[in-house]
């Protein structure tokens, strides 16, 4: 690329090239100090010409090196001007190249920036959506603050597009508008409530990444949509799944009551006697009360299950915390075998899994028992994963599998990982305190590591031991001697500190060798760190209480020596100590009682999961990681006393379905019929489903809403490319209609049945089913009349097609059949490629965006 | 969510940044830097790191780290499966992940990060769209664009984004229509001393290679799905269909693609292919030891085992080995301390070994650890779980496809205590 550089630098005479160069010289990046200065500002003249050139290729090349130095961290600021000339430009790559230079130094050139702004207004009007939707990308994302009013007038326009895409689009821009300007906040909230109710699966997470960014506050908002979005989980892209799942557990958590029973664990018995009384699934959650989960709270559950299937490991992790906080205990147990399948998956996903089972381990045990050996340490794991595997071992250890673990640790003890080795030391001991039944076991293979050749394992199991003997210091007089001749060998200071304190709290039971370890330690006080010098001066305190006869000299001698030590705290403990235990005159009450609060009774020290307190974030997200609260952490309410009220989320579907179908289209038609309209029949089909309407009997919204908007699908498209080829988009709107009745036919089939599942206690799904029976039923009547000519209104139709047409409409009548016949589906017909690709997008579009609840019959 | 995405190469050199929101200066990497040099090793750098304004979440893979900044709460798991899924995305387009590829690539990989996400909230990042919006630089079309002008930027949002079946493009064609699967099993396991297996299981996947006109719709079946004990899908596969009949049935994405993985339940015991016979010991007088190690077929199912690499991290102390192999190559860096002997082929008539001494630093103690010896191996044409598929079925298409199935077991991770 570079090479061409000084071709093009002929072609065109830059006017102004000496004042850039002046520029120039002052922008130039720290980072670009290897090239030569002077080469660098001569490159930004070339670019500049090559901007300027009116040749294609020379612009692309420019961009192309623009781009470089801007992924580079150079400063290409100075050429905003040139750039921001070809936003404007006919090639795409070009345009892109602009937007992606414009995205990175618009905030720095606001007046300049404004030049763009026209194109992109020019440009949202595009027939084209995916040039619609980049041009509201980068006019939201140049955050320039004098234009918010245009980029809220932008979003509005596009959160109403045809084209799901673009409304994703908007709701990424809500977000970017509302970092930008805060004060933008309420007419946001209502675009964010107008975007909720979009029943595209492309739309639905962006949405709600934007509610939750926005207004995590506005639960209220979500209960329409609540059930909505439990149905499309399943078929949203992985991102959006996780948004939604997280966002939903803090809806559950406020709109339902606890599944948790208080005596949770110690009623087994009782659940066969509670069993009988209910047909509902949830067998096991059941209060002295008989509790009763609202069947919204079993749909989220249900419908989340599916995904701990998935292959991406964040959405994985956002059902098993789902699980964790919101469904019954006895349920939450299926999302261990999920999580530990996850530990194959990279070091970072490790890390973080681990993190979360070492929390779960704690609170309930028996979910990762049966995992356990999944836990073994690999010599390969990096130290952090084998950290929090131990972690978890010690959770998990009790007293049937104490003795295969402790057999396990002794490897790990071993091991040359001496960080490791000695972790593993402090989790015997944890498992020590935690299984009566093991201490002693425990206790004797941790004073054999004391003959270690390594100093950081003979240290570390200093202070286990230490910890230990402090909870049952009766027996134990043998290890005290074995450790006090440790002190000859041993350097750790933290060792070293640990054996002298062991020595000073069981002097009695160790008369002989106490003040000879006095004597020794007297001797290398002054050489000894400090945290050991505090301990012998302890210890010379408590032989002075004990034993003074033979050790007065000694203490004093030491106690000396502290007062002229160097460091502060141990000349204030000197002195505090001689005031307290060398009795003159001075000296007050607290001497009588010095031996008491030497020798007091010392509390043992609990041994500690980490992991204990961190139950109070929310599970997978960074605040747990982290174990303190991230910025714009939500937290996770408690369950309600008593439940809001359920009827909230009941929908009004006719509402849904004006909103999204412009107005004037009042005409009720059936979307059956729209295998045969073409636009110069409308009348008539109109009036022959006036017929049908009537014959059907009940007037259902979601029936009002699909004739709505095949309706306009149609127009749309008949509209938009009739000036390229009459007969083409006949058949097309033909065919984008058999589409558009074909999904819908099979996502009603399909509505129908999961409504029917549910409990019908709602007004909304009696009415849909009726709906579904109903289009169902027209559709069969279809395929009938198709082969048997019965009914008047095709028989009409009929005559005005020609014979292949009628063919292949046959065909399609009976595949149609099919689809609402068999839940197992069949493809989804696509567009075939000899359409124009741009209208089958709009086309596709438009069918998403009215009949899209329905979209899922591929992964369920 | 993801507000500046950083690449750093192994001598911590900053060689790319971009930024979804505004512009976060790179000096927030010096957090970064600290906790690398904290760490010593790569792979011990924590994949979370708070920083007073920002926290820094990164991956770690083909020397490269990908530091993520990012500013509010946001699931850990969401940011590093993202920054994989960019990594995996690099090497479907440029065939490597590697510095300078990513160098010379630079406006690709920026247009396709553009791409990717938007206002730091994923996009588009199934490679069947990507590639469709941004075409994958090869020699032919870079030639091509420099004749006719044309772009690598396609003007058409795809179709796939749009449709019920995101992952596949639409208007694939082939002259040969085929479609191949690979059943790859994995044995991890832990042999303890005496042998005996501590812990094994058996994980799997189906990578497939489907090159199929039109919309095919596929139907794998297995003789033995009672096998499989846990199982993620690509998202093409119907999950009610697996349930109801334990029934693989999708429409898939076009090209390369991981269909499933799987664990093979606990219940079934795990056949352990291969043993080793070690006889390893450090002496404290002498300051040499012995080291020998025999490789053996156990339960093979009548099949030879391949590509043989056993390694092991001698303890520090460790000064050289002077071995001799009865097969293959060995060598023995003094400096990592490591032991790695390619064998190749197992002849069960002559098993291989490696013998000889090891000398030790005089004067240090004896190192009271024997080392961990882990191993590869490959055997072709099994599945050591005994999975079988069935049938593969395809509907929807008219054309007759060419199928195939092909099994392999590989030694995960494979571990002898010694």
């Amino acid at each position: 690329m570079s090479s061409n550089s000084f071709a093009y630098n002929e072609q065109s005479g830059g006017g102004e090239a000496t004042e850039l160069g002046q520029e120039a010289t002052s922008t130039i990046s720290p980072s670009g100090a290897f090239g030569l200065f002077s080469s660098d500002l001569k490159k930004n003249e070339d670019l500049k010409q090559m901007l300027e050139s009116n040749k294609d290729s020379a612009k692309l090349d420019a961009m192309k090196r623009i781009v470089g130095m801007i992924a580079k961290g150079k400063n290409a600021s100075e050429l905003f001007p040139a750039v921001v000339k070809n936003v404007a430009s006919k090639n795409i790559e070009i345009k892109k190249l602009v937007y992606v230079y414009l995205v990175r130094y618009a905030e720095e050139q606001q007046d300049l920036a404004l030049l763009s702004i026209s194109t992109f207004q020019r440009a949202l009007k595009d027939p084209n959506q995916l040039i619609r939707a980049s041009a509201l990308r980068v006019l939201s994302s140049i955050r320039v603050p004098i234009i918010v009013p245009i980029m809220m007038l932008a979003i509005k326009e596009a959160a109403a597009d045809l084209s799901p895409y673009v409304r994703k689009n908007a709701a990424h821009a809500i977000q970017k508008l509302y970092s930008l300007d805060p004060e933008q906040k309420e007419m946001l909230i209502e675009v964010i409530e107008k975007l909720l109710k979009d029943k595209s699966i492309l739309v639905a997470g962006s949405v709600v990444m934007a509610f939750e960014e926005v207004c995590p506050d506005r639960i209220d908002l979500i209960h329409k949509n609540y059930r909505k979005l439990c149905n499309l989980l399943v078929d949203v892209e992985e991102w959006g799944q996780v948004v939604i799942i997280h966002m939903l557990t803090r809806y559950a958590r406020t709109q339902f009551v606890s599944p948790w029973r208080e005596d949770d664990g110690l009623e087994d018995n009782e659940k066969s006697f509670y069993d009988s009384d209910d047909e509902q699934k949830e067998k096991t959650d059941k209060r002295k009360k008989p509790y009763t989960m609202d069947p919204d709270h079993r749909l989220l559950i249900r419908n989340t299950k599916p995904l701990l299937q998935s292959r991406n490991a964040a959405v994985v992790m956002a059902v098993a915390q789902l699980y964790w906080h919101i469904s019954p205990k006895s349920e939450a147990g299926i999302i261990s075998k999920s999580l530990v399948r996850l530990l194959r998956s990279n070091r970072e996903v490790q890390y973080i899994v681990l993190q979360n089972i070492a929390t779960m381990s704690i609170q309930r045990k028996g979910m990762f028992e049966p995992y356990l050996k999944s836990f073994y340490v690999r010599s390969t794991d990096p130290t952090m994963i084998k950290t929090l595997k131990l972690e978890i071992l010690t959770n998990l250890a009790n007293e049937a599998n104490i003795s295969t673990l402790l057999r396990e640790f002794q490897t790990y003890v071993k091991s040359q990982d001496k960080q490791f080795a000695a972790a593993t030391i402090q989790t015997i001991g944890r498992c020590a305190t935690n299984i009566s039944e093991v201490t002693d076991t425990c206790l004797s293979g941790l004073v054999c590591l004391l003959s270690n050749r390594d100093e950081i394992v003979v240290a570390e199991s200093v202070v286990v031991i230490k910890k230990l003997l402090q909870m049952q210091p009766a027996q134990h007089g043998e290890i005290i001697k074995h450790m006090a001749k440790l002190l000859d060998s041993i350097t750790v200071p933290v060792a070293r500190a640990s054996i002298l304190w062991l020595i000073g709290e069981n002097c009695e039971r160790v008369p002989k060798i106490a003040p000879d370890v006095l004597r020794k330690m007297a001797k290398s006080f002054t050489s000894e760190d400090d945290l050991v010098k505090l301990q012998i001066l302890n210890l010379g305190a408590k032989l002075y209480l004990t034993n003074s006869k033979q050790t007065k000299l000694l203490t004093q001698y030491i106690l000396n020596l502290g007062k002229y030590d160097q460091n502060y705290d141990i000349r204030d403990r000197t002195r505090f100590i001689r005031q307290l235990i060398v009795p003159n005159e001075k000296s007050g009450a607290l001497s009588k009682y010095a031996k008491k609060i030497f020798l007091a009774q010392k509390p043992a020290p609990l041994l500690e999961s980490p992991f204990k307190d961190r139950d109070h974030f929310q599970l997978g997200t960074l605040s747990h990681t982290l174990n303190a609260k991230a910025a714009g952490y939500l937290e996770l309410s408690n369950w309600p006393e008593v439940a809001p009220d359920p009827s909230v989320r009941n929908v009004e579907v006719i509402d849904l379905a004006k909103e999204w179908t412009p107005a004037g289209k009042a005409k009720n038609e059936n979307p059956t019929k729209k295998f045969y309209s073409e636009s110069e029949e409308e009348e008539d089909s109109s009036d022959s489903s006036s017929d049908s309407g009537s014959e059907s009997g009940s007037e259902s919204g979601e029936e009002d809403e699909e004739g709505d908007s095949s309706e306009d699908s149609s127009e749309d498209s008949s509209s938009e490319p009739e000036s390229e080829s009459g007969h083409q988009s006949d058949t097309e709107n033909r065919r984008a209609a058999k589409r558009n009745s074909k999904t819908k036919g099979k996502g009603d089939s399909k509505d129908g049945k999961k409504e029917n599942e549910k409990s019908k206690t709602s007004d909304s799904s009696n009415a849909e089913s009726s709906s579904v029976e109903e289009s169902s039923s027209d559709s069969e009547s279809e395929s009938e009349s198709e082969s048997e000519s019965e009914s008047r209104k095709v028989t009409k139709e009929k005559e005005k097609k020609a014979k292949q047409d009628r063919n292949r409409l046959a065909t399609d009548a009976s595949l149609l059949d099919l689809d609402d016949f068999n839940p197992v589906s069949t493809p989804v017909a696509l567009p075939t490629p000899a359409l124009s690709p741009s209208l089958i997008a709009d086309l596709e579009g438009l069918n998403l965006s009215t009949s899209s609840s329905v979209i899922s019959p591929l992964r369920t | 969510m993801i507000h500046s995405l950083f690449l750093i190469n192994s001598s911590g050199d900053i060689f790319l940044e971009k930024h979804w929101k505004s512009v976060v200066s790179r000096s927030v990497c010096d957090y970064f830097f600290e906790a690398q040099e904290r760490a010593t090793e790569a792979e011990n750098v924590p994949p979370v790191i708070p920083t007073p304004h920002h926290y820094l979440l990164s991956v770690y893979r083909h020397k490269i780290f990908f530091v993520a900044v990012i500013q509010t709460e946001v699931p850990p798991l969401f940011v590093i499966e993202f920054l994989h899924r960019v990594v995996d995305t690099f090497q479907d387009y440029f065939g490597v992940c590697s510095e300078p590829v990513i160098k010379d690539n630079v406006v690709v990989v920026y247009e396709v990060l553009e791409e990717m996400l938007d206002n730091g909230f994923p996009l588009a990042t199934e490679s069947n769209i990507l590639k469709e919006l941004i075409k994958p630089p090869t020699i032919l079309r870079t030639v091509v664009n420099t004749i006719t002008g044309s772009t690598n930027v396609g003007d058409q949002l795809p179709t796939g984004q749009l449709s019920v079946v995101p992952w596949r493009r639409t208007g694939v064609k082939y002259t040969n229509n085929e479609a191949y699967f690979d059943v790859v099993e994995e044995i991890d396991a832990i042999i303890d001393k005496s042998g005996s297996t501590i812990t094994a299981e058996i994980q799997g996947v189906i990578d497939a290679c489907v090159k199929l006109t039109g919309m095919p719709d596929l139907t794998l079946s297995f003789m033995n799905p009672r096998l499989l004990d846990d199982v993620s899908f690509h998202p093409c596969v119907r999950f009610k269909r697996w349930e109801s009949e334990r029934i693989l049935s999708f429409i898939p994405p076009d090209g390369n693609f991981r269909l499933l993985s799987y664990h093979v339940s606990a219940q079934n015991l795990v056949a352990i292919p291969v043993y080793v016979k070690h006889n390893i010991s450090f002496r404290d007088s002498t300051s040499l030891g012995r080291f020998e190690i025999t490789v053996g077929p156990k339960q093979t199912m009548g099949k030879t085992i391949e590509g043989v690499i056993v390694t092991s991290q001698m303890p520090k102390g460790v000064l050289n080995m002077s071995l001799s192999p009865s097969q293959g190559t060995h060598t023995f860096d003094p400096v990592t301390k490591m032991l790695s002997w390619d064998v190749g082929k197992i002849n069960p008539q002559k098993l291989p070994s490696l013998k000889g001494t090891v000398s030790l630093q005089a004067g240090a103690s004896r190192p009271d650890e024997n080392p961990t010896i882990n191993l590869q191996f490959k055997i072709q044409q099994l599945a050591i779980s005994g999975l079988k598929v069935n049938r593969l079925d395809m509907y929807g298409e008219k054309y007759k496809p060419f199928k195939g199935i092909k099994y392999m077991t590989k030694a995960g991770k494979f571990q002898v205590r010694t």
